[in-house]
Order: structure tokens, then C-alpha cells, then sequence
């Protein structure tokens, strides 16, 4: 499903019954890269979205180690402010479906 | 540069760092080349009328060419080219937008000929993401890896300018540590 524009904002329930295909949430990627400090992808994570250092740590020794994580999920709208967040900060990020 | 140490307290925390001449033209011309660089990928893409009148922009939908633009303002997916274009169109102009005035607050922030950079806690994020900015530029122009050596033979065209990288990277990095010392 292609979504070349954003879509307004809507506020909808969340559906826990069993198709949910429509409302799947999305999830913030980052990637590894050679140029990215280990300490300031930390920062970077702790300051965009509040997480305490153990956790922020944790997500910076995924991405170093297995080559991406996800740091963040949510509705499409808010990850789509997440990775552009993250690459104002300089980090290789993207966005998929969870 | 020594690195940057913290002084002050409460709301008058500063991070304070002292650049020579040589090191304030380094940083101050390779911070100019990268907002030069964002000007020109800009500029390929006016704002129209009705940009103007709503203030609504809409980027480009393509990716750079060149890679070292393509790597500062990166795709939003990896494998949906449809995405990857709206998104771009959407975001990429308030992101040459960030990109540049971090670039343009080193600038105000650090003189010409070098000397003393007082910096407020917000100000050294701002410092941070553009001296990432340039250390992105440049290590993707000399294909830096992850193994990279401390220093590559003399006669690799690259050697000078690894050590200018090398250097940035102490930098960033001890503001990243000083800045992680202090709350909020």
C-alpha cells in the first residue's frame, strides 16, 4: 500500500480484533553506519524521545551490533516525525510497518 | 581544541571549548561547504506562488545524485520507492531548513580567528548535530568503514584529510560527553 501523502490526522480506537491490516502501526528504523559515534547516537536517543540511558544504551548496541533496531512505533504520523527528527540529527533512518 | 569542559551552573550552565586559527578555518570552511551544498540542492527546487502564499512547501520527490547530499538528507524507506518520495517531498524542506541553521549557529558561535566558543546546553545540541553534519559529509567522501586506520599510507590522496576527520570526531565527541554530563 503506497501512501505518497501524508493522511489527515485521525483519532480511531484501537482495533484488537483479529484484521487489523488497516491500523498496523509503524515502526522507526536506525541503521548502523561507519560515521555515527556510538556516544552521540545515544544522546541522540535519549534526547528525541526521553528514553533513560540503559535504554537508550541498549538500543545504540543493537543498531552497532545487528545493524538496525527499532527505536520507536507508533501511528504512521508520528513515526513519519520520528525519522525526519532523526535525520535532522544525522542518523540513517527509515520507517516500515511493524 | 582540548576539549570541552562545562562551567557554570543552574540556568547558567555553558560548555566552553578554544579553537586556534587554523582549527576555526577548518571548521568554519567545511561548515560553509555544507550549507552550500544544501543551498544548491534548494535551489533546484524554488518555493512556487502558492508555496509562498500558503506557506505549504513540498520538496523534491527524488533522491540526490550526488552521495554525500544523498546521505544528509537520507530516503525514509528502504524498500517502498512511493513512500520514500512523498515523505521526502514533505519533509526535505524543513530539513535543509534545520540542516543550515545549525550550520549558520557554528558560524555565529565560533570566530573567525579563532578563540573561545561559549556554548548554552541547547546550543551545543545545535553544535552537535552540525558537527555531524560535516563529519557525515566527510566521511562520506573519503568512503570512511567502520575498521577505518588512524592513518592511511602518505601516498593515499586521502591521508590529510582522515586527520581533519580524526579531529572532528574528538570534538563531537567530547561534546557529546560533556553535554551528557549535564540535565535537561
Amino acid at each position: 500500500m503506497a501512501a505518497p501523502l501524508p493522511v489527515p490526522t485521525r483519532h480511531v480506537e484501537p482495533d484488537l480484533s483479529e484484521d487489523t491490516t488497516a491500523d498496523v502501526p509503524w515502526q522507526a528504523i536506525v541503521w548502523n553506519d561507519p560515521v555515527n559515534l556510538m556516544s552521540y547516537v545515544t544522546y541522540v536517543f535519549q534526547k528525541l524521545f526521553g528514553y533513560p540511558e540503559p535504554k537508550a544504551t541498549a538500543l545504540m548496541l543493537d543498531v552497532h551490533h545487528k545493524g538496525k533496531a527499532a527505536v520507536s512505533s507508533g501511528d504512521k504520523e508520528k513515526i513519519e516525525a520520528d525519522v525526519a527528527k532523526l535525520h535532522a540529527a544525522g542518523l540513517w533512518a527509515t520507517m516500515q510497518k511493524a | 581544541m582540548n576539549g570541552w569542559k562545562k562551567s557554570g551552573r543552574g540556568g547558567r550552565t555553558r560548555i566552553a571549548g578554544t579553537f586556534d586559527p587554523q582549527e576555526a578555518a577548518v571548521l568554519r570552511g567545511l561548515v560553509t561547504e555544507i550549507r552550500q551544498m544544501l543551498a544548491g540542492r534548494a535551489a533546484e527546487n524554488p518555493a512556487d506562488e502558492l508555496a509562498v502564499l500558503t506557506g505549504m512547501r513540498t520538496g523534491p520527490s527524488t533522491r540526490p545524485d550526488d552521495r554525500v547530499l544523498a546521505r544528509l538528507l537520507p530516503d525514509f524507506s528502504t524498500d517502498d520507492p512511493d513512500l520514500s518520495a512523498g515523505m521526502r517531498s514533505l519533509y526535505e524542506p524543513e530539513l535543509i531548513e534545520a540542516k543550515d541553521s545549525a550550520a549558520a549557529l557554528v558560524l555565529d558561535t565560533l570566530p573567525e580567528a579563532g578563540g573561545r566558543v561559549e556554548l548554552t546546553p541547547e546550543q551545543a545540541d545545535t553544535w552537535l548535530a552540525a558537527l555531524n553534519d560535516v563529519r557525515l559529509a566527510l566521511g562520506t567522501a573519503l568512503d570512511v568503514s567502520e575498521d577505518m586506520p588512524d592513518e592511511l599510507p602518505a601516498d593515499d590522496p586521502r591521508a590529510a584529510h582522515l586527520g581533519v576527520y580524526h579531529w572532528l570526531t574528538f570534538v563531537q565527541d567530547s561534546l557529546v560527553q560533556t553535554r551528557m554530563a549535564i540535565r535537561g
